[in-house]
């Protein structure tokens, strides 16, 4: 028996409390809707929102040097630029054995390209290097090969070498290191059976020789496709062990190993004991004397780190100098002007659209709807024709043998040879971006119009305004939020414009997203447009953000 | 796996006789190149023989001015869609560096000329780039009315500087490549010395003050279309652009301009192959390139827009024009008459130079 009076929660008919028998019905509606919306919002944020942010996130990506030249970075470390020397040998070590991998990957030259961006003759200096870099310590490669009966020459004896034949036990760590090595500098996956382990006391011996070889190993198998004991090891190989074994500490590994191959090893050892011992340094200023310039030097260094600001630096017309942050040199800089500019221009765009669309929508919305709609479609018309052809109408008209410099002449109002320059300049901008713009600005003011009450006019006249008060204090007010949303409109479109400041603009009159286009386009520098392209963004969303604060975004209207 | 490979050719092959050679080939194929008359002069002379060879459908795409970029998006999507595309040398050597073109072994994968010389002996140093097949020179030159330069036309690429002789506007591109070349030159700098001067922010200076001279009077184009039509219009007395476009305004559009070849740059236009096409699809790009750029096609093309062929060996093939009837030859740029001062675009120096004298011309545009 219930009790009418009880105290607990109310139930629904089924015994469950109301409240959630509520929840639960309001959440099918809720799923519902949003079953409803989801094509849209996963089209959204598969082809908008997500590609964007990928493309945002370039501007302080930077992982390619060090994925390039692993080990390079990290003994560059210690290096001191201000010495103003370049750096030691065990740096140029390493920058041997990264490039002939990276040169091999064909990663390089890639790598060249971007750190050219911020030094100039770095992409010549990787891509030539990359090409002669099997030639370092040539001699030795040569005297192994031909040491003992020429067996070193041959993949098979470096095979069981390096893997300690078949029954030693295998280095899966240096192994698994250097899968995750190459996968970063490819961008491959390096996974699965090569059909080769380094064998753990080799390793141990000799581990940059090791290193070497499971490269070569990792290479051949995956991406060659070939069998690793049949293909001739690298030069690096040859390198990494005439290097090793000419230390006092190596010549003593050699002594003490017993492998498989351990007679020929020693025979190459004896064969390479005249040679002058292989240096790195001298050899790379041999390729190219700039591997002795600290600025390339310092280049790498400076943007060794994964993520970097180099790109928004750039982009404010700065960049990381030896001292840190410092301004570019006067003569490149180019970004803070060129911002100032779209800012500028965009807002003399939205002035002269209000100003020109304010009584074409005044019209629109006052006249009998049959003429309005005539009118209407002229406002349209435009709007429906290609944006190149209407750019391009603009060119004829206004350039200094064009239609109305012809008719001014004509009229005597202008000298033939006092032709007035309308084009590729600013003035050719912002007129032919306020006629494209301008039905953005039009249909807004017209929708917040037309709700305007007309009686509301006819009311504060007949209450002894004029009608200059009567507009200004009765009607303007009312279609503020008409104009608050066509400048919205028609200021973020223009601000991100590119093709009529590129075919009209000339020089003084283009705009941020020029830039932007040259260097995805052109120069390829993606990280400096995507710096760029964010903080158009983010300066877009301050602007917003002020209009909120100052209008109230509640105060605009589409209709 | 080899073992298993090859027994499945053997099977196609049994089962489709009849076009044995094409089976393991695509029977679609995307070819990219520049649009307008240079994409028709194309069409004319390889993609229709080669579609009536083959049977293969090609498809056009007019996006090469954006090749690089496209491309990268591409490889980095992992979707390539295009199969053979047209770019200038230098983009050829970008997308080398960048690993996103094939890499191209001339004698074997090309036609030898009809003599028997071999395909890189042919190309001879036109094959700048490990992944690049040339196939036009082509050269960036001057026009000039004909009727706005008085009884005096210009005969020296300075004569581009010279505003008290020739008064008027001046196209030039806007980019530094070229106009810096041409900057140094009329400032007196020996032809051999251009780059090395240029490497120094002296000469990167040098360069911009003589460009100051005629800052205001210059109208910067970024399109290939742009000159001829300032030419057109009367709105340039003179400006630079490539020379089949010039071409066209002169012989087929008869216009009254002329051209001024002295100190024209020479460039290469060619073929790549993207890298990480299918197996079907790369062997059709390299039959399609392999019929596309032996001697007589090379030839052929020469015939629809004067462009000269990059092979030696056809040269002496180069008729007349296809509509016109007009002898190509005296309007290639290479035609020894028009070469007499010359320039060939340097590859390396510009690009290892673009991004840092681009800044600064840029910043000296908008100043």
């Amino acid at each position: 028996m219930s009790d009418t009076t009880q105290s607990g929660p109310v139930l629904a008919a089924d015994g469950t409390p109301l409240k959630r028998s509520l929840a639960r019905a309001l959440r099918m509606q809720k799923l519902r809707a949003l079953m409803l919306i989801a094509p849209l919002l996963i089209f959204i944020l598969l082809a908008f929102i997500f590609p964007i942010a990928d493309m945002l996130f370039r501007s302080v990506e930077n992982r390619i040097v060090a994925d390039t030249l692993p080990e390079t970075v990290v003994t560059l470390k210690d290096w001191d630029p201000m010495s103003g020397e370049s750096p030691d040998e065990a740096v140029y070590e390493s920058l041997y054995y990264d490039l002939f991998v990276a040169a091999e990957a064909k990663e390089h030259t890639k790598l060249g390209t971007r750190l050219n961006y911020e030094h100039t003759g770095i992409s010549s200096l990787f891509r030539s290097s990359g090409r002669k870099v099997d030639d370092i310590g040539k001699a030795d490669v040569k005297a192994i090969q031909r040491s003992g009966d020429g067996e070193l020459k041959n993949g098979a004896l470096w095979y069981e070498i390096m893997s300690g034949g078949s029954s030693a036990a295998g280095d899966t760590d240096l192994l698994d290191g250097e899968r995750t090595k190459l996968a970063q500098l490819t961008g491959e996956k390096f996974s699965g059976d090569i059909g080769f382990v380094p064998g753990a006391e080799i390793s141990k011996l000799f581990p940059r020789t090791a290193i070497a070889y499971t490269d070569f190993a990792l290479f051949t198998a995956v991406v060659d496709g070939d069998i690793v004991a049949e293909e001739k090891p690298w030069e690096t190989v040859y390198v990494a062990f005439a290097t090793e074994v000419s230390t006092d500490g190596g010549a003593a590994n050699l002594a003490s190993y017993t492998g498989p191959g351990a007679d020929a090893l020693k025979a190459a050892a004896a064969a390479i004991a005249d040679l002058p011992p292989i240096s790195f340094k001298e050899a790379f200023l041999d390729i190219d004397k700039d591997w002795g310039n600290v600025g390339n030097w310092r280049t790498i260094q400076t943007y060794s780190p994964e993520y970097t600001t180099g790109y928004f630096l750039n982009s404010v017309d700065l960049h990381l100098g030896a001292d840190g942050v410092e301004a570019r040199p006067e003569n490149q800089q180019i970004y803070i002007t060129l911002f100032k500019r779209t800012m500028i221009m965009s807002l003399m765009i939205t002035g002269s659209c209000i100003l020109l669309g304010y009584p074409v929508a005044w019209i629109l919305a006052n006249l009998p709807t049959r003429s309005a709609n005539l009118l209407m479609i002229l406002v349209l018309l435009p709007f429906w024709t290609s944006l190149l052809v209407r750019t391009s109408a603009w060119k004829v008209m206004l350039q200094q043998q064009g239609v109305i410099n012809d008719v001014l002449v004509w009229l005597g109002l202008v000298a033939d040879d006092a032709r007035l320059v309308m084009i590729n300049n600013q003035f050719g901008t912002i007129v032919a971006m306020t006629h494209i713009l301008l039905p953005f600005m039009i249909l807004p003011m017209y929708s917040v119009m037309q709700t305007i009450n007309p009686t509301y006019l006819r009311a504060a006249k007949s209450l002894g305004a004029t009608n200059w008060t009567a507009f200004w204090r009765v009607y303007f007010p009312q279609s503020v939020p008409g104009i608050g949303a066509g400048s919205i409109l028609v200021f973020i479109l223009s601000i991100g414009y590119y093709i009529t400041p590129e075919i009209v603009g000339g020089t003084k009159g283009v705009f941020i997203s020029n830039r932007i286009a040259y260097h995805i386009s052109s120069s390829l520098n993606w990280g400096l447009a995507a710096a760029l392209g964010s903080i158009l963004l983010a300066v877009v969303l301050l602007l917003y953000w002020a209009y909120d604060k100052i209008v109230g975004i509640d105060n605009v209207k589409l209709g | 796996m080899k073992l298993r490979k090859l027994s499945a050719l053997v099977a196609t092959t049994a089962l489709c006789a009849p076009m044995a050679f094409a089976a393991d080939m695509a029977d679609e194929m995307t070819i990219v190149s520049w649009g307008g008359a240079y994409s028709n002069s194309q069409n004319k002379a390889y993609h229709e023989p080669y579609a009536e060879k083959t049977g293969v459908k090609i498809i056009n795409d007019e996006s090469s001015n954006e090749a690089v970029a496209k491309m990268r998006a591409m490889n980095e999507a992992g979707n390539i869609t295009w199969d053979v595309v047209d770019v200038v040398a230098s983009d050829a050597i970008r997308l080398c560096d960048e690993g996103l073109a094939m890499e191209i072994d001339a004698d074997e994968m090309l036609a030898p000329a009809p003599d028997g010389t071999s395909a890189s002996e042919d190309f001879g140093d036109l094959l700048v780039s490990d992944c690049f097949i040339p196939q036009i020179v082509y050269s960036t030159t001057f026009g000039y009315r004909t009727d706005l330069v008085g009884d005096t036309p210009p005969t020296s690429v300075c004569d581009i500087f010279d505003l008290e002789a020739y008064p008027g506007k001046r196209a030039l591109e806007k980019r530094p490549i070229n106009n810096m070349e041409w900057a140094l030159i009329c400032d007196g700098v020996a032809k051999d010395d251009v780059y090395d001067v240029l490497a120094t922010p002296e000469g990167q200076e040098q360069a911009l003050a003589k460009l100051d001279t005629i800052k205001d009077s210059v109208i910067w184009w970024s399109a290939g279309a742009d000159t001829p039509q300032l030419l057109a219009d009367g709105e340039v007395v003179m400006g630079s652009t490539y020379n089949g476009r010039l071409f066209s305004l002169i012989e087929e559009q008869d216009q009254p301009v002329a051209m001024l070849w002295d100190a024209q740059v020479f460039d290469l236009d060619g073929w790549i192959i993207p890298a990480g096409l299918s197996d079907e699809r790369k062997a059709r790009a390299m039959d399609y390139i392999y019929f596309a750029t032996d001697t007589q096609r090379l030839a052929d093309q020469a015939k629809y827009i004067s462009y000269g062929p990059a092979r030696a060996s056809s040269a002496p093939l180069v008729g007349k024009h296809a509509e016109l009837g007009i002898e190509m030859a005296p309007h290639m740029p290479t035609d020894p008459a028009n070469a007499t001062n010359t320039f060939l675009y340097n590859y390396e120096f510009w690009a290892d130079y673009r991004d840092d004298i681009d800044a600064k011309f840029q910043a000296w545009l908008a100043k």
